[in-house]
């Protein structure tokens, strides 16, 4: 038993990935993701961790927190993300970085934010 | 077959990155820690040599890999906005990790321990050599008081006369929210400038 419950650690991480090492989703450290359908079981043909992925994400959280979780190095979980947001399984929030006028609404909202929360 | 447009059933968040630079032991940790409402979480990059510039690590099976941990924190600005803080990996043969961090980052903080002016100076002249994302420099006040002036520090450090620089305590949370509110205030304003070009 103590085999089969090591045995996860032992895979390579781009074992799980079929020797991809990118995303093809524009997913960063910080972009959150959740399970498109929360209420709906994952389907039996994805892989154990894409199964962990699929639950953990029904309630919705970073990629680097995804990582954090499940204990799987980011770059995995960025590849995995992808994938299941392909199949339409996951969705993937919108990032902010402050380079266009309505995005720079959005750091606006988040200084007065800030400006609430840190007095 | 189950309908594909899912999207519309779910409340559509949004998240946004600040990145905290430094030097080894600078107090990055510490601020993420003071601001973050969640304990500072570590995750893990594993990094292979081969797969730096390439999309294909399999042909090089052999190669050594290494891991890299990175510690994050959390603050939720309203029901629909998330900040998340990422502390950048310490060491300096970890720089190309940097690249991927400070991609989509709205701005970075370089933490200074003034003690060790020498440790930080790296990391200040990534950003303004990169000049991607707009950054300020934190001056951490570890026994209250600074050695240096902020202006000596600029100098010292070759900071732009643009960069705002300020002292803090990286371990008091208001210090802290002080730091991340100049840099906001700061990238609001370069985007403001930078915008007719756009």
């Amino acid at each position: 038993m103590s085999y089969r419950k090591r045995r996860g650690s032992r895979i390579r991480p781009y074992t799980f990935t079929g020797g991809r090492t990118r995303s093809r989703h524009p997913l960063m450290v910080q972009t959150l993701v959740s399970t498109a359908d929360p209420s709906n079981d994952p389907p039996a043909k994805l892989m154990p961790e894409s199964q962990r992925i699929y639950v953990l994400c029904r309630e919705t959280r970073s990629v680097a927190e995804v990582s954090a979780e499940l204990k799987i190095p980011l770059g995995v979980a960025q590849v995995l993300l992808s994938d299941l947001a392909e199949l339409g399984l996951v969705y993937i929030h919108p990032t902010i970085t402050g380079n266009s006028p309505s995005e720079n609404q959005v750091l606006e909202r988040a200084l007065r934010g800030l400006e609430r929360l840190f007095q | 077959m189950v309908s594909n447009d899912y999207s519309s059933d779910i409340p559509t968040k949004m998240s946004t990155k600040i990145v905290i630079a430094g030097g080894f032991g600078a107090g990055k940790t510490t601020l993420v820690g003071s601001v973050s409402e969640i304990p500072a979480v570590t995750t893990e990059a594993v990094m292979t040599e081969a797969s730096i510039g390439h999309d294909d690590i399999s042909a090089t099976p052999h190669k050594v890999t290494t891991t890299v941990a990175m510690d994050f924190g959390r603050i939720t600005v309203d029901q629909q906005l998330i900040m998340y803080m990422f502390g950048t990996p310490g060491q300096t043969r970890f720089w190309f990790m940097w690249d991927d961090l400070v991609r989509g980052a709205v701005g970075a903080v370089v933490v200074v321990d003034c003690r060790r002016l020498a440790e930080s100076f790296e990391a200040v002249d990534y950003f303004e050599t990169n000049r991607r994302i707009p950054y300020i420099v934190a001056l951490n006040r570890f026994d209250g008081q600074l050695e240096y002036t902020t202006e000596q520090v600029r100098e010292a450090l070759e900071v732009s006369p643009s960069v705002p620089i300020l002292d803090f305590d990286a371990r008091d949370r208001s210090s802290g929210g002080t730091v991340l509110k100049t840099l906001l205030r700061y990238a609001l304003s370069t985007n403001a400038a930078a915008a007719p070009v756009g």
